[in-house]
């Protein structure tokens, strides 16, 4: 399959490239944002950057495979994160996590059949003040209790089936 | 105790005013520090830091002047300026705060410092997860290049600075100073070796200066108010006001401003409203996951570096997390286990194996499998680990297990004992 850069995105990586004084500098924003023109970091993304920023593979490889957040595997259309750190624990994390796994019908690390809703724990997502917390996509959600996490959910559902 | 006597002056934000807006900031005192700095020599504005008696807020406490010192006067690669804006110190909230709210404080902060130790470009390394924060920062940046605050010549200074964001991408370990250095080269988060410490051998091989964002925040604090009225918001040894979060079990959770020192009893009966629904205190992580628990009679401290490192414990980044007297503490445990874990970068062997096998021995105990040499076995793993890894991060893992299992072994062994919490 051959894949490229959208054209905005390539003005992007110009403006990245001249952030930094070697090539491999620029290697996790361009990362990033192949991930958002592609969905996730596959084989052929990984490749496609390699070319592009002039690096070798072995070097885009080692990068991608040790950030949690450049996804190797497709994610849903909707990625839950739901934080599981100690103070969210404190404050019924565990019923969240329970209350997205009903709702849903899937656990934690599996994608809902349809590729829409996908759930993942998370580690501290600085939100402990207003905790529980969870992350979906780019938004955070605080202060959760289940009610609210169906609601959410219901809410997005019908954002992505407007889509 | 009247905790309303005191006026913040770090977190200012209130609903009525968009301090996301440079104009904002201008109209309240904003920029006001960047140009006293401008008009001082660099080692001037050193010796003011130093002065200030400021010490850096990311958790280790280190003399912020003193580090800014360590720049050699001759280098032959240019010199960086970082930002640690990578919070994911369990319990720690405090930076995302001026990321989302009130950024201009710490880009003021970066200029100062930048200035200080002769640095032209600046990275702000922002950790993944904060999308608000990252799109807030770069309109922030956007709005000081406008005006004239950054970008070549500024305010006619002579001096130039370019600040870039730099998104992290989920890893905890980039926290760690070379960690996030190694992160912006592109590379995979795993520590440096020390020495040659960054100030010396840093980004792209230029000397380093790395701080924390509630630092920048500070510093900028310190040419606003002046070096005396900083130093006597804190302690003689520890100036200035400091932020404190509270999460948990608490009344009133959230970030409190208060002087350096305040007492920890007193952060959490006093302001953040004592204990939720009556129920008694059990136990207090004072200042970010890896910081040692503390027992209900061990919290009448003052919470600064070196009054909590007296008590046994740290002060950390001074997020404290509150537990009452009904949490399943083998529970806790686990999630700590299960952090440092999933969060251990793998290039130093005690750290890797040794958080494996500590969360490995939790899984065992939480699944009612306990075995009576379990939290011996548990000790002598975490020991293993403390002072034999290249970064803090094997330190950070094995500490909260040392602390939690000898301080409240009985709950642990009764736990192994029933398979389960009593309540």
């Amino acid at each position: 399959m051959t894949i490229a850069f959208s054209e905005e995105a390539e003005a992007k990586i110009k403006e990245y490239e001249k952030r930094y004084p070697t090539k491999r500098g620029a290697l996790i924003p361009v990362l990033k944002l192949a991930q958002k023109e592609f969905g996730y970091i596959s084989q052929d993304v990984m490749r496609l950057v390699a070319e592009r920023l002039g690096l070798p593979e072995s070097a885009v490889i080692n990068t991608a495979t040790f950030y949690t957040m450049l996804y190797k595997e497709p994610v849903g259309k909707f990625h839950i994160q739901v934080c599981t750190n100690v103070s969210c624990y404190l404050n019924g994390s565990d019923m969240i996590v329970d209350a997205v796994r009903e709702k849903l019908g899937i656990n934690m690390g599996e994608t809902t059949p349809d590729g829409m809703f996908s759930l993942e724990g998370v580690q501290c997502l600085a939100a402990c003040g207003n905790a529980p917390a969870m992350q979906v996509n780019e938004d955070y959600y605080e202060s959760l209790t289940p009610e609210k996490v169906v609601k959410i959910i219901d809410e997005l559902k019908q954002k992505g089936g407007d889509q | 105790m009247n905790t309303s006597q005191y006026t913040p002056v770090l977190l200012r934000s209130r609903p009525d005013r968009d301090y996301k807006k440079l104009d904002t900031h201008l109209a309240y005192g904003g920029m006001r520090a960047v140009r006293r700095a401008l008009r001082m020599k660099p080692e001037e504005v050193v010796e003011t830091v130093k002065k200030a008696s400021l010490r850096g807020r990311g958790g280790a406490g280190f003399p912020t002047g003193m580090k800014w010192s360590f720049v050699p006067k001759r280098h032959d690669k240019p010199v960086y300026v970082t930002v640690n804006a990578d919070e994911g110190e369990p319990g720690t909230f405090k930076d995302r705060y001026f990321l989302e709210n009130d950024p201009f404080p710490v880009l003021e902060g970066t200029i100062i410092t930048s200035y200080a130790v002769g640095c032209h470009t600046a990275y702000i390394y922002i950790r993944g997860e904060f999308f608000k924060g990252i799109r807030v920062m770069e309109d922030a940046i956007k709005q000081l290049y406008k005006r004239g605050y950054l970008g070549k010549n500024i305010l006619g200074s002579g001096f130039s600075l370019d600040i870039y964001v730099q998104p992290g991408a989920g890893a905890y370990v980039c926290g760690e100073e070379t960690g996030l250095l190694e992160s912006i080269e592109g590379k995979p988060g795993r520590p440096r070796n020390k020495p040659p410490f960054p100030a010396v051998v840093g980004l792209f091989g230029g000397p380093t200066i790395i701080n924390n964002v509630e630092t920048m925040a500070d510093v900028r604090l310190i040419f606003d108010l002046g070096a005396e009225k900083f130093l006597s918001m804190g302690l003689p040894k520890d100036g200035g006001p400091k932020i404190y979060g509270i999460s948990g079990h608490v009344v009133k959770p959230g970030l409190y401003e208060a002087p350096m020192g305040t007492n920890l009893k007193s952060l959490i009966y006093d302001y953040a409203g004592g204990i939720r629904n009556g129920k008694q205190l059990k136990a207090v992580i004072p200042g970010g996951l890896s910081t040692p628990v503390l027992k209900p009679d061990e919290i009448d401290i003052s919470m600064d570096f070196d009054s909590v490192r007296a008590a046994g414990s740290m002060m950390g980044s001074g997020g404290i997390i509150v537990m009452d007297e009904d949490t399943c503490l083998p529970e806790v445990l686990k999630r700590v286990t299960a952090f440092y874990h999933h969060e251990s970068c793998g290039q130093c062997t005690p750290c890797r194996e040794g958080t494996s096998w500590m969360d490995r021995i939790m899984d065992k105990i939480i699944a009612g499998k306990g075995e009576k040499g379990d939290i011996d076995q548990m000790l002598r793993v975490a020991k293993q680990i403390m002072g034999k890894t290249i970064c803090a991060l094997g330190d950070a893992a094995a500490m909260p297990v040392i602390g939690f299992l000898t301080k409240y072994r009985e709950e642990f062994e009764a736990y192994i004992e029933n398979g389960g919490c009593s309540h």
